[in-house]
């Protein structure tokens, strides 16, 4: 059995160029909720000065990561912003100023066994560089004696459209991702690592299999060039054949799932012990001169961005992450955090029309890798019939976006299964 | 503050549209239209332009009275139109034409809820009450290129040597029956459009005319002329495939078309009618819900649900 999935324009215009480190912005909002997990609390106050790297936000809960100053510079507000998710949180601006450091806390740390190595990852401040967000620790930090992990499964697929910036890290740190593997590897005692890479990177392949030939247990698996290849579950049963039922983690399949970007970033932190202050992200979109990949310090503003961006014109739309799963964004305030890794600039709407009526022609039941009904939720929905949603097992929907888009009548049914998660929720 | 525009994800759309779909059905249902104005003459091809533009007019009135929101542009009714006249014969009366036109429109699609939502196919429906309602007109045949035709002509020789051979090449090019029946030929060509631009699967043809032309072979009887005459090139491709009508999964369409396929083969060889295209595709129409409640997925990694005590 094979799982549905829909070929899309791959529109990977950035991706054989070299990326750029612009100039430092003016200022930084920092938010103190970088991911799903609990906020963190701020440590400093307005007024005070912090270096690169510093830790300016922590929590004690176990659902968290700190977070770290992205520039050295003057706290000069803590306010509050709506974030990406809708999400009312806290956020340091920092004023950048013209001395830059390090601070004196950034030293590699001192990793020898799999508690300090999970320490250091938490520490990092890592979190899930795909998009999720999960904080990375979290991850790692299972149990060996009850649970058995025989897999790393390296998430290369970037089966988005326009979006780079993973096989832009590959590019140009190959050696590091295969470090980073054999890092986790040793630590956490797992015998084999898998890098799903989509079959149309054929570039990465070859340079990644070319790497993993002197490695033992690391190998590349070519998955297929469609969409969504990078769907945690999609990835683990198309490199191992594993199913991973519903409400499950991977780890109950025995894999550890984690993006290329983050193994990459989690080898450098045991190198330098600089955290994760810094994103790689493509900058595309249909009005976009000269696409390609940057790396900007986190809490850099979209209006920032707009500068490095070499637009034909205003913008009519932003789109932060993927085309097919990222989130509009309103606001030219908005920050970059930790989860991001594009941001595409289109001009016009991408609707086109509005929705018609569904003709039953089954695009999107043939679309939908999680083998669901989207016609049959978005009716189950509309009629806020609770039974049938559960029925038609509407949380499994990751949100790929693949019903809608191949939807002729255009109508949002991704969308439609959001709200009716959060419908079943209030329930 | 400049604020851009906030829309829901995916943030690309596929290029295919309702429109597009019917447009590619009627692209797909000219070859046969060309062959049928030729085999039939001009009447043919004003039959097909009366009955589509009685179902738009019959739409659009009906939405205007009804304060609907209007879906002509979608083509949807010329689609119905352009199928209802190749399932009439080329000599019935106009006004007959336009009766089956708003049967189809009206009271199968429309009283039904619009696009998508009929359960019941309009131009098959609409032939079956006009073959009720006017049942000599209905069934009165002419001969290919009977408007040509001198007596002389009607029993001049064909130029083809041996009679099965003749038979075998009207079967396929031009034969006697509907409108849109006449040439097999066109009709394959217009499939095969629709099967190339993805518009309909071809499980479902496929199915549909190997269960008749199977059971005809197991039962002994003249498998290629079973193939050949009556709607079945017609029906397999252009109707048994209508989006609405028809099971929502592969699985489905393929119980679907095997069911079409026996109750043809039923009707064509126990019935009292001889001809049971239409027949078998309303009678399957009607079982769409079951079929699609039997062929319902499991979805990926669902647990299987606990009973209830």
């Amino acid at each position: 059995m094979s799982l549905h999935s829909i070929r899309l324009p791959h529109i990977k215009n950035s991706a054989e160029t070299q990326t750029t480190k612009p100039l430092l912005p003016p200022k930084v909002v920092i938010s103190m909720s970088q991911h799903g997990g609990v906020p963190c609390t701020p440590l400093v106050k307005v007024g005070d000065e912090v270096k690169t790297g510093q830790l300016i936000g922590s929590s004690d809960a176990v659902i968290s990561a700190p977070v770290h100053a992205s520039i050295s510079g003057k706290v000069t507000e803590i306010t509050d912003i709506i974030n990406i998710a809708g999400k009312r949180n806290t956020a340091l601006v920092i004023e950048t100023s013209n001395k830059q450091e390090l601070h004196e806390s950034v030293v590699p740390p001192e990793v020898n066994d799999r508690a300090s190595f999970i320490a250091a990852v938490k520490n990092s401040g890592c979190v899930g560089l795909g998009g999720a967000g999960f904080p990375t620790y979290v991850k790692l930090n299972f149990d060996p004696k009850s649970s058995s992990v025989d897999t790393l499964l390296v998430n290369a697929a970037e089966c988005e459209p326009y979006i780079t910036s993973d096989y832009r890290a590959i590019m140009e740190s190959a050696d590091k991702l295969i470090g980073g593997i054999k890092l986790i590897m040793k630590y956490l005692d797992v015998p084999k690592a898998c890098i799903g890479v989509e079959a149309d990177k054929s570039k990465a392949i070859s340079k990644l299999t070319e790497l993993c030939e002197k490695e033992k247990g690391i190998t590349v698996k070519r998955l297929p060039s469609s969409y969504p290849q990078g769907a945690e579950k999609v990835l683990i049963y198309n490199a191992t054949g594993r199913t991973l039922m519903e409400g499950e983690l991977p780890l109950s399949v025995h894999c550890i799932v984690m993006n290329c970007s983050s193994v990459i970033f989690i080898y450098d932190y045991i190198k330098t012990g600089v955290p994760l202050i810094n994103r790689r992200l493509t900058l595309d979109g249909n009005i976009v001169n000269k696409p390609r990949n940057v790396i900007v310090p986190i809490g850099t503003q979209l209006s920032e961005l707009l500068k490095y961006a070499n637009l034909r014109k205003q913008p009519d739309r932003v789109i932060f992450g993927g085309p097919m799963m990222g989130s509009s964004v309103y606001d030219p305030d908005m920050p970059i955090m930790k989860t991001n890794n594009a941001v595409l600039f289109f001009e016009g709407t991408a609707a086109g029309q509005e929705p018609t009526p569904c003709i039953r022609c089954g695009r999107c039941v043939r679309a939908c890798s999680m083998n669901l009904m989207p016609t049959e939720l978005e009716s189950a929905y509309d009629n806020r019939d609770a039974e049938r949603l559960k029925k038609l097992r509407v949380n499994l929907c990751m949100n790929c976006g693949a019903c809608s888009f191949v939807c002729p009548a255009k109508r949002n049914l991704s969308e439609k299964n959001q709200l009716a998660k959060i419908f079943l929720r209030n329930s | 503050m400049t604020n851009y525009l906030v829309e829901p994800a995916p943030h690309i759309k596929s290029k295919i549209t309702t429109q597009k779909i019917m447009l590619h059905v009627i692209i797909a249902l000219m070859p046969s239209v060309i062959a049928s104005t030729y085999i039939y003459g001009l009447r043919a091809l004003l039959m097909i332009v009366i009955c589509s533009a009685s179902c738009v007019l019959a739409e659009l009135l009906f939405e205007k009275i009804t304060k609907r929101p209007r879906t002509i542009n979608d083509l949807s009714a010329v689609v119905t139109g352009v199928l209802l006249a190749f399932n009439l014969p080329p000599t019935l009366p106009f006004y007959m034409a336009i009766i089956g036109s708003i049967v189809a429109i009206v009271v199968v699609k429309q009283f039904f809820g619009g696009i998508g939502q009929n359960s019941a196919n309009p131009a098959i429906t609409a032939r079956i009450v006009l073959m009720l309602s006017f049942s000599s007109y209905m069934t009165t045949w002419v001969q290919p290129f009977y408007y040509k035709m001198t007596a002389d002509a009607v029993s001049a020789a064909t130029p083809l040597a041996s009679e099965e051979a003749t038979e075998l090449f009207d079967l396929f090019f031009a034969k006697s029956g509907c409108i849109g029946e006449c040439c097999n030929a066109a009709l394959l060509l217009g499939g095969l459009y629709l099967i190339l631009t993805r518009i309909i699967t071809p499980v479902v043809p496929i199915a549909y005319i190997g269960t008749v032309a199977l059971l005809t072979w197991l039962t002994g009887g003249d498998t290629v002329s079973q193939i050949l005459s009556g709607g079945l090139i017609l029906g397999s491709f252009f109707m048994a495939t209508d989006y609405a009508t028809t099971p929502i999964r592969s699985s489905g369409k393929l119980i679907f078309a095997v069911g079409c396929g026996l109750l043809t083969f039923v009707i064509r060889n126990f019935g009292t009618m001889p001809e049971g295209v239409s027949y078998s595709i309303l009678i399957m129409n009607i079982l769409v819900p079951y079929i699609d409640k039997l062929t319902a997925s499991h979805p990926f990694g669902a647990k299987k649900e606990a009973k209830k005590s």
